[in-house]
């Protein structure tokens, strides 16, 4: 029983990292059909911006995390005015190697910046760990899963109430109509850019927490497939729940089952949604025509 | 002088190369491949070798994503698929040369076939995904499975055809050359018969070309069988060159990807841009590296930089091919060739 709840809170943890990483995803995908290839190194950047920022210049952490957010959101407006926009109705290939190109960019300036070497975070988030019902549980994954949801839930009010959130939807409904109702696409997609970024790299903070800063977390960046396939590409609640499914699902295969199953089974799933039910649990059913 | 391209007779029309300028540049290129061996130095040589092996897998990419329309990421599946096939079957059953390298790539056609299953349901951004989660399994397999050898590398004995030893660089260019030429020559005519003429209807809109009356399901699995044989070959054409086979060859970064930008970057579905993005991706981190290597007394600061300037060039050179020349390479060199075809009256 103590196993179990340790392998849940840390699945959940890692899922709210998925989660997080997966609906910056969503609303890219939303806005503009753009599968963003890069969402990985946008984490990757957030962690190491944080790291720059609290350890190299020396902020308080409050300050830096602010500050590292700020930064996130300059890049994914430079990201969609540069790479993105020229590339408005070109085809999927295209879009999806561009992505590709950009995500090779980040991971350069990182390295170049920053060198190979793993860097230790500086930890502002407590990690003393505690006892719950037998089970020792780490309370920095705790305020990782209490912070994920906090945002995941902003984020799903600001789809529902803000001007800009409504604007998205209806860019994500039908762009045609949306762009006759005065809708401006640029700046929602510039909109849906930013957000992303921001909640990647708010990702990148708290998984930089766990496990240093270091390069290999931009490999987030994939197993972030599984859980918007799962979920629905085009659905927000479908990414939480993905996230949280694909994350204690590796948890339980890594402490179960063991001999690497973990690194694969999310793939295998991915798979299978992919032959039974294309768009996912919550996402929209396609309809195509000729 | 022409004003464009007329054809008065059929074979004219069915010529691979018909006018003059062409079979001179043809003849120029056949004799350029031909001396080059014997006045390379081993180090160009062996870029030779890497460029004629990869050509093979460009075009087996390119049959599949720029003929057909059937975005692949697993492209390094394919290829360990062929270096791992040819790798055992010559390690442990024995098998020569010539029979592994065929043997392989039917292997690869076949699970090419097992991939291109889904995309009967799946097509565009969904297939693309697909062949992801393929391309992390087959990793997957490779490094947790016995046979393989894990992560440990798999080396095979140097290779020899009818009892002449192909070991070296520059016995070998002239199998990787006779491989990239048959592959290139056997494209070139796919897309002037019925099969490729399907390919390309299944690209441009697979709805109606069902329409008209090509049966989409055969189609799509004739692409990626006819593709991951080409890719497959090109793998096990890796394994007897280099004699040893490890997975990070492979890997989605080392593989899937650049070969993906190879063929965006020399041309989407053209024969000829399969070479040029070979060459490019083959020659570019190359000279790069050279440059760093040349730099390394003077600044070695610079000289340490040079992992993360290959990632930045390579990605900035994918954005700039997207974004300025989508057609890549082969498409500049076609402008090229059209301005002086019709110079100096270019309308």
């Amino acid at each position: 029983m103590d196993v179990f709840l340790q392998l849940t809170v840390a699945g959940l943890s890692n899922g709210m990292v998925y989660a997080l990483v997966a609906v910056g995803f969503v609303i890219i995908y939303k806005a503009s059909d753009v599968i963003n290839f890069a969402q990985g190194e946008f984490l990757l950047l957030g962690g190491y911006l944080a790291f720059a920022f609290i350890v190299q210049f020396g902020m308080p952490w409050s300050l830096g995390v602010v500050a590292t957010l700020i930064t996130a959101v300059g890049v994914g407006l430079l990201v969609e005015r540069l790479v993105l926009r020229p590339l408005i109705g070109e085809p999927i290939i295209s879009m999806i190697m561009v992505t590709i190109g950009l995500s090779s960019v980040l991971k350069a300036l990182v390295n170049g910046i920053w060198g190979p070497r793993p860097r230790p975070f500086p930890e502002f988030i407590p990690s003393h760990r505690i006892e719950v019902a037998g089970a020792t549980l780490g309370v920095d994954r705790l305020i990782t899963i209490a912070i994920a949801a906090v945002l995941l839930v902003s984020l799903s009010l600001f789809f529902r109430y803000t001007r800009d959130g409504i604007a998205m939807r209806a860019i994500a409904d039908d762009q045609q109509a949306a762009l006759s109702m005065g809708i401006s696409i640029k700046r929602v997609l510039a909109v849906a850019w930013a957000m992303a970024a921001v909640s990647a790299a708010v990702a990148g903070i708290v998984l930089a927490n766990f496990m240093d800063v270091r390069h290999d977390i931009s490999a987030v960046g994939l197993r972030v497939f599984p859980v918007v396939i799962l979920g629905g590409l085009d659905s927000i609640p479908g990414a939480i729940v993905g996230g949280a499914f694909i994350g204690l699902l590796e948890a339980y295969t890594g402490g179960y089952v063991g001999h690497g199953l973990n690194l694969v089974v999310p793939y295998l799933v991915l798979l299978a949604v992919l032959m039974v039910r294309p768009y996912g649990l919550f996402g929209k059913e396609v309809i195509e025509r000729v | 002088m022409d004003s464009g391209v007329f054809f008065s007779t059929y074979r004219a029309d069915m010529a691979l190369r018909n006018r003059p300028l062409e079979k001179v540049r043809m003849a120029l290129f056949v004799a350029f491949v031909l001396v080059f061996p014997f006045v390379a130095s081993p180090y160009w040589l062996n870029l030779a070798n890497t460029i004629a092996i990869y050509t093979v897998g460009a075009l087996g990419l390119n049959i599949l994503v720029g003929y057909t329309g059937q975005i692949s990421l697993g492209q390094g599946a394919f290829m360990a698929v062929g270096a791992y096939g040819a790798g055992l079957l010559t390690r442990d059953i024995g098998f020569p040369f010539l029979p592994s390298l065929l043997l392989a790539s039917l292997i690869t056609a076949a699970v090419g076939v097992v991939f291109g299953l889904p995309s009967l349901r799946l097509k565009g951004l969904y297939l693309a995904v697909a062949t992801l989660a393929a391309q992390q399994v087959v990793e997957w397999l490779i490094t947790h499975t016995p046979i393989t050898g894990g992560t440990q590398a798999l080396i095979l004995p140097s290779p020899t055809l009818f009892g002449l030893s192909l070991r070296g660089d520059f016995r070998f260019y002239w199998v990787a050359l006779l491989c990239a030429s048959m592959a290139a020559l056997y494209s070139a005519n796919l897309f002037r018969s019925r099969v490729g003429r399907a390919f390309v209807a299944i690209r441009d809109q697979d709805i109606a070309a069902s329409a008209i009356g090509v049966s989409v399901f055969k189609y799509k699995l004739i692409a990626f069988a006819t593709s991951s044989f080409f890719v497959g070959m090109s793998g096990a054409l890796l394994a007897h060159w280099r004699t040893i086979v490890t997975y990070e060859r492979f890997t989605l970064i080392d593989a899937s990807i650049p070969f993906l930008a190879m063929v965006i970057i020399g041309g989407l579905g053209s024969i000829s841009g399969s070479f040029f993005g070979a060459t490019f991706m083959v020659l570019l981190p190359a000279m790069i590296t050279t440059f760093g290597r040349s730099l390394q007394s003077t600044a070695p600061w610079a000289a340490a930089l040079l992992p993360a300037v290959q990632q930045g060039v390579f990605g900035v050179v994918v954005i700039l091919f997207l974004v300025l020349e989508p057609e890549g390479l082969a498409k500049l060199w076609r402008n090229i060739k059209d301005y002086f075809h019709v110079w100096p009256f270019s309308y």
